[in-house]
């Protein structure tokens, strides 16, 4: 007999069919991955996620009967009461035997059900906004990482030696081997050379040069500084501690906002809380909607439910210098904003919208992104070029130097150059 | 009482923990039990120690521990990785592989009460049953199988690479669309050679490449049979060897438009259907040869005092959960137990040869007091598939333990009629069912090709030969057709016809696709 342990194989033997899968599956999971994120919260947008895709395109068609028509004959264990020549009522369908019958078309009740890895869902989602590799690659950066002090270790390099440490096992080592001080050596010597000169009783100064040489043979013995003595300070890389981030959403929620805009500013708020996230630490999320109020909300009641009422912009800036005021001072936070709205304000709150922004949100700011979101298919308004009441009022406040970046977005595709601008910024700072 | 003293010092290990030495001293005790006592004969063993992660890819290529790469394996990984972490299902204890060396799976976290199941079960039960049955004996070759595996692997991973992965994958899907039409279910028996294989496949390419002539792509294409005359059906049926029903066998050799290295693809695909179909065949026998085995080998073990009675008490709860059938009417119940009925056959069999009844006379005349159990089961594993050896060996008394009856389901009725009960007139009734569920040529439909004129419009024509009016599930038959046509090039056409009128029932076509290997 031959008994060989295989638990330290290469593990993940199945990967390469895992990936033809999903190449195979990928409009499929695409549609999911699409369908998942939209339900999901901005923050669990870096988690894994169970999907269920319908098996048409990985179906595997073989020869076999169907499941109706026709004579069958079973033979089953467990007779309790029937004699030959019963008979039973017909089974509903779904009891007795479950022929597995997929329904023409392919699609419907039975669909397929697996879990994605948190990489794989992120790919998937980030290809979806048709992202360039390039940025793709900077958003699923690791963190960095930083050397902390982690006590000491006998070895490393002669840069990293701790004199302190080896002096003090120095010491104790000399002291625990009585090994001679240099200074009762001296005293000694001293006595010595006093006697000699004194002309003293030769046995005795015999004795005191046999105790000198002692001394001097044990002070070559036990050497001064022993390698055992050495210690190096260690050093261990830790994820640096980037400083913290919050970022704000500002949303536009009256009755004007479809769910299709809503959707365009959940994933873009989703994209910048991926990249805020791969820059910091942590990151705080601050919902505000606004109607001609504003109120800061969990995100449910960001995304999901609807108000009515007029539309004032200036109250959600002003919510949010009071919120940044109270919990995110502005040397201690990274603050990023994200407004999203369809362009409608308040004709008499333009002034004091620019106003705002320009003294009161934007010095705070590490970076604001307005973006318009249109409904998809009236391409002809905008595309002429009309410009909203918002987006008049912001374009006064954008000049070279201020992190102000605004776009108008109509479809998925769109709410990538938002954050080519971003990009370009950071680049141009490093 | 000296017995009682004794005992501890007899037993081979105690607790749940599992190292390599308790493992080798059980491994010795067993085969000394298997070989002696019960006169097993098997390959020689390898034990391979894996974790709960390497059984799920495992499971995912089909148990081998070679595998090509095809998206068909990962789906089936996603979907077992997910309901074992959910929980959903437990993994197998145990994978076993017909090979020489038997190779067994077992897994780490197991107990050494299971490792010991595990290896009386699979090393020396399925390991005796795979080097004794006929069926394997004609069909698979133990010993070349691993190295095929490996030559098809790394042959479809350089085609990936020569022809892309698009290409490859189409091939692929198809053959595996008719892995159950690839089968010879007659013995022409070749066995597969590594070198013969890859020779072949050498001399294929090196023809191809001597030959290549750059003139023949700018001779222009003509029509083909415009002055040839036609030959006679019958004829031209028998230069293509037709009617046929190993569909890939046909399309490898016949298909006009295919590249050598899509023939060689359907090849290898054929030959791992070949290799598993006589375990599609041996599944209630396999399973039961296995359980016999492991329950006698045990209970041995047990009575020389080489497990304790703790292990043995594990022993009979995991062996009792596997061998359980539920009833009918039961919540849990998914068709006849391979495991309950395979163990109970072979317990009955013992039985019968060695303390019947007058009843066992008169069914089993030959069987009944022959007093070597053990030899009869070993005759009977050696010489039957499922349905053979239901129809040799089960008993009556064995069905009215089970409760057997027959249930007849016709469309055409408003109700079910109960056919057969287990009384002495639906003995034979009963048992001739039981069999032909188990007999693989009527489970799966019958379809042969039937005709193909290469020198006309090779239009391919398939028949289905219907038994009891079930016709077959259209969406499924009309992917696989398409399939077909796509290795066959041109329109392909599926007949469904009655066996007993030969009237046409149903009728599927599909239409020659754009462009296969041109």
């Amino acid at each position: 007999m031959n008994i060989i342990d295989r638990r330290l194989n290469p593990q993940g033997k199945s990967l390469a069919n895992r990936q033809r899968f999903l190449r195979r599956a990928k409009e499929q999971v695409v549609k999911a991955v699409r369908d998942a994120s939209g339900k999901r919260g901005i923050q669990d947008i870096e988690n894994g996620e169970k999907v269920t895709i319908s098996t048409g395109g990985v179906r595997e068609p073989s020869f076999h009967r169907s499941g109706a028509g026709g004579v069958r004959d079973y033979v089953v264990p467990g007779n309790k009461e029937y004699v030959e020549g019963d008979t039973i009522a017909r089974p509903e369908s779904g009891g007795g035997r479950g022929g597995n019958e997929g329904s023409p078309d392919g699609e419907g009740d039975d669909d397929f059900r697996f879990v994605l890895s948190r990489e794989e869902f992120l790919d998937i989602f980030l290809e979806d906004l048709e992202l360039p590799d390039l940025v793709k690659q900077k958003v699923k950066q690791t963190e960095s990482h930083s050397l902390t002090r982690a006590g000491y270790s006998v070895t490393g390099s002669p840069a990293n030696l701790n004199l302190v440490r080896t002096m003090r096992n120095s010491l104790s080592r000399r002291i625990a081997l009585k090994r001679p001080k240099p200074a009762e050596m001296l005293e000694l010597e001293a006595l010595l050379r006093e006697a000699e000169d004194r002309g003293e009783d030769p046995e005795k100064l015999r004795e005191m040069r046999d105790q000198l040489e002692r001394h001097y043979l044990r002070s070559k013995r036990i050497p001064f500084i022993d390698p055992i003595d050495v210690r190096y300070n260690r050093f261990e890389t830790v994820p640096k501690p980037i400083a913290q981030a919050v970022m704000f959403c500002l949303m536009d929620v009256s009755g004007s906002m479809t769910e299709h805009m809503k959707d365009l500013a959940k994933r873009f708020f989703m994209l910048l809380f991926l990249f805020l996230k791969r820059r910091y630490r942590s990151v705080d999320i601050v919902f505000i909607r606004h109607t001609h109020e504003a109120k800061e909300v969990d995100e449910d009641t960001f995304f999901y439910s609807t108000e009515t009422g007029g539309t004032v912009v200036s109250t959600a800036l002003e919510e949010m210098q009071r919120i940044v005021k109270e919990r995110y001072p502005e040397n201690e936070w990274n603050i990023y904003a994200a407004q999203a709205s369809d362009g409608d304000n308040m004709s008499s709150d333009n002034a004091r919208s620019a106003g705002l922004l320009r003294d009161g949100i934007l010095p705070l700011c590490q970076y604001f992104a307005y973006i318009e979101v249109a409904a998809e298919h009236n391409m002809g308004l905008s595309a002429l070029g009309r410009e909203t009441e918002l987006w008049r009022t912001y374009k006064t406040v954008q000049g070279p130097d201020l992190p102000i970046a605004m776009r108008r977005v109509r479809s998925r595709r769109e709410i990538f150059p938002v954050f080519r601008d971003l990009f370009a910024r950071e680049k141009a700072r490093a | 009482m000296t017995a009682v003293i004794d005992k501890p010092d007899s037993l081979l290990y105690d607790g749940a923990d599992w190292d390599y030495d308790k493992i080798k001293r059980v491994y010795d005790a067993i085969e000394d039990i298997a070989l002696k006592d019960m006169g097993l004969s098997v390959y020689p063993n390898q034990i391979e120690v894996i974790t709960a992660e390497q059984m799920l890819d495992a499971y995912s290529s089909i148990g081998m521990p070679l595998m090509y790469k095809h998206w068909s394996f990962g789906k089936h990984f996603a979907r077992d990785e997910m309901l074992y972490r959910k929980g959903y299902r437990g993994l197998a204890y145990e994978i076993v592989i017909n090979s020489s060396p038997c190779i067994s799976y077992i897994m780490e976290e197991n107990t050494m009460t299971m490792q010991t199941l595990v290896i009386a079960h699979a090393a020396f039960g399925h390991n005796h049953f795979f080097k004794n049955n006929q069926l394997f004996q004609q069909w698979t070759d133990a010993e070349g199988i691993l190295d095929y595996l490996e030559f098809a692997k790394s042959y479809i991973a350089q085609c990936e690479d020569r022809y892309g992965h698009h290409a490859v994958e189409r091939v692929l899907d198809a053959a595996h669309a008719l892995m159950n039409q690839g089968v010879h279910k007659y013995p022409k028996k070749r066995s597969l050679d590594l070198r013969l294989e890859q020779k072949r496949e050498r001399e294929r390419q090196e023809y191809q490449e001597q030959t290549f002539n750059d003139l023949w792509r700018t001779v222009p294409k003509v029509a083909v049979g415009g002055n040839r005359p036609s030959k006679s059906v019958s004829e031209r049926k028998k230069l293509l060897g037709l009617p046929e029903e190993n569909l890939l066998y046909f399309l490898e050799k016949k298909a006009p438009r295919l590249e050598h290295w899509q023939r060689e693809i359907l090849r290898i695909v054929r030959h791992m259907a070949q290799y598993f179909y006589p375990q599609k065949q041996t599944k209630l026998m396999n399973e039961g040869c296995a359980t016999y085995t492991h329950y006698t080998i045990l209970n041995e073990m047990h009575r020389r005092g080489m497990i304790s009675e703790g292990a043995m008490l594990e022993f009979l709860h995991s062996h009792t959960s596997v061998v359980f059938q539920p009833e009918f009417d039961d919540q849990r119940f998914s068709g006849i137990n391979p495991y309950a009925l395979g163990f109970a056959m072979m317990q009955d069999i013992q039985r019968i040869a060695e303390t019947p009844t007058d009843e066992d006379r008169y069914w089993f005349p030959d069987l009944a007091g022959r007093g070597d159990g053990m030899g009869a089961l070993r005759d009977a594993w050696a010489n039957f598939r499922d349905e053979s050896f239901v129809l040799q060996y089960l008993s009556p008394h064995l069905m009215r333990k089970f409760k057997m009856f027959s249930v007849r389901d016709d469309a055409e009725d408003p109700y079910l009629l109960v056919e057969n009960i287990h009384n002495e007139r639906g003995y034979r009734g009963i048992r001739k069912l039981l069999a032909r569920q188990y007999d693989l040529g009527f489970l799966e439909p019958d379809i042969q090709i039937v005709d193909v004129d290469l020198a006309g419009d090779r239009k391919l024509i398939l028949h289905h030969r219907v038994t009891n009016g079930v016709l077959l599930d259209e969406s499924d038959a009309k992917a696989v057709l398409r399939h077909i046509a796509n290795l066959w090039g041109y329109e392909v056409q599926l007949v469904e016809v009655s066996a007993l009128s030969d009237a046409i029932l149903k009728e599927h076509a599909v239409t020659a696709p754009s462009g296969i290997g041109g």
